[in-house]
């Protein structure tokens, strides 16, 4: 290589994907490991995002848009379904946590690993 | 012994990430899509809307919305269903 | 329940947001949003009065039953909306050129006409129908559960 690219949304999205790798990986209370996952979604949607940006190019929508090239519309779509079922799972998750509490009366990950009745 | 497995992992997944991130296309000039460039064009005359994202939606990748909707009435039923079994305890509903 | 004053700015300020959430919805083919991001917005109105009011409150005009029926009612409307033009392709775009909605707008930019689109702006209310009754039947659900608790036990 001979230069290294200094783009900062894709370096934003990389630092969001590691940074909730790390969550996942060291961490043992149960609600941090759901905010790791939300944050893992969000460098994922930004990324989507950005692959997709035209340098001084118009929103894809034909409503009074000055002239001049468009940005490629096909990952916004793709960023919408995936907000859209994040925000499902997360639902879900949250809901599997409060039986947990209920079940073995803990929070902690290793410590209510163990089935009983 | 965790603790090294973990660290070991979480290295190569930064290494994997940031190459990615590294090998890319500059930011801001894609490479050229056939596909984005035809929808672009005729999206007004074959659907007759304005929005582009919204007929990208609903026309020409319908079959993804009918799968995010499922997955979304899916959601609610498990939701729904999960807190109802700790709530007919206590109270007549 | 908070307050009385909390309580009149919530009675006053819902009216606005459920109007701004059905234009999103309904102008989903001319300008950015669409039948998703309508019914975020209205969901976040209902979010505010469950919190000024108290959620055994919100339970008597929000019944579950009829929630249900509406969120199931959207996706079949979707469903028939796909169904309906089987004879040339699934999710074919049939009301394209009758004067229900089918209007074609002029190439390249211009003011855009609300009488177009198809069967896009159908199938963004009954999208907009289905997240609006889902997700505030899951915020209902989560507020009732976890100030209920007091009574189980």
């Amino acid at each position: 290589m001979d230069y290294i690219p200094l783009d900062f949304p894709f370096l934003a999205a990389a630092l969001l994907v590691g940074i909730s790798f790390y969550i996942i990986i060291f961490k043992k209370n149960l609600t941090k490991l759901i905010m790791g996952v939300a944050m893992l979604a969000s460098g994922v949607n930004l990324f989507l995002v950005a692959l997709g940006y035209r340098a001084g190019a118009n929103a894809p929508i034909y409503t009074d848009v000055p002239e001049g090239p468009m940005v490629m519309s096909i990952p916004q779509a793709l960023t919408l379904t995936s907000i859209v079922i994040n925000v499902a799972v997360l639902a879900l998750m949250l809901t599997m946590v409060i039986h947990i509490y209920r079940h073995t009366g803990t929070l902690d990950s290793e410590k209510s690993r163990k089935m009983k009745g | 012994m965790r603790q090294i497995a973990g660290l070991i992992s979480l290295l190569v997944l930064v290494v994997f990430i940031v190459s990615g991130v590294l090998l890319i296309h500059p930011f801001g000039h894609p490479d050229a899509s056939a596909m984005d460039d035809y929808i672009i064009e005729n999206a007004q005359q074959e659907t007759g809307s304005n929005n582009v994202v919204a007929a990208v939606l609903f026309d020409y990748r319908g079959l993804d919305t009918l799968g995010e909707a499922t997955i979304l009435f899916t959601a609610v039923t498990g939701v729904l269903l999960l807190l109802r079994s700790l709530k007919r305890k206590g109270e007549s509903s | 329940m908070l307050s009385k004053i909390v309580r009149t700015a919530a009675n006053q300020l819902i009216v606005f947001i459920a109007v701004f959430g059905l234009y999103v919805i309904a102008h989903g083919h001319i300008t950015p949003g669409g039948g998703f991001q309508g019914g975020a917005i209205i969901v976040s109105g209902v979010v505010m009065l469950l919190v000024a009011f108290s959620s055994h409150e919100i339970k008597k005009g929000l019944r579950e039953r009829v929630l249900s029926v509406v969120e199931s009612s959207g996706a079949l409307v979707f469903i028939i909306l796909a169904f309906a033009g089987i004879g040339t392709v699934f999710f074919y775009n049939l009301l394209l050129g009758t004067p229900l909605f089918g209007g074609i707008p002029a190439t390249g930019p211009g003011p855009g006409n609300i009488w177009t689109g198809g069967i896009i702006p159908l199938m963004n209310f009954a999208v907009g129908l289905k997240v609006i009754a889902g997700l505030s039947a899951v915020v209902l659900a989560l507020a009732l559960f976890s100030s209920g608790e007091e009574v189980e036990e």
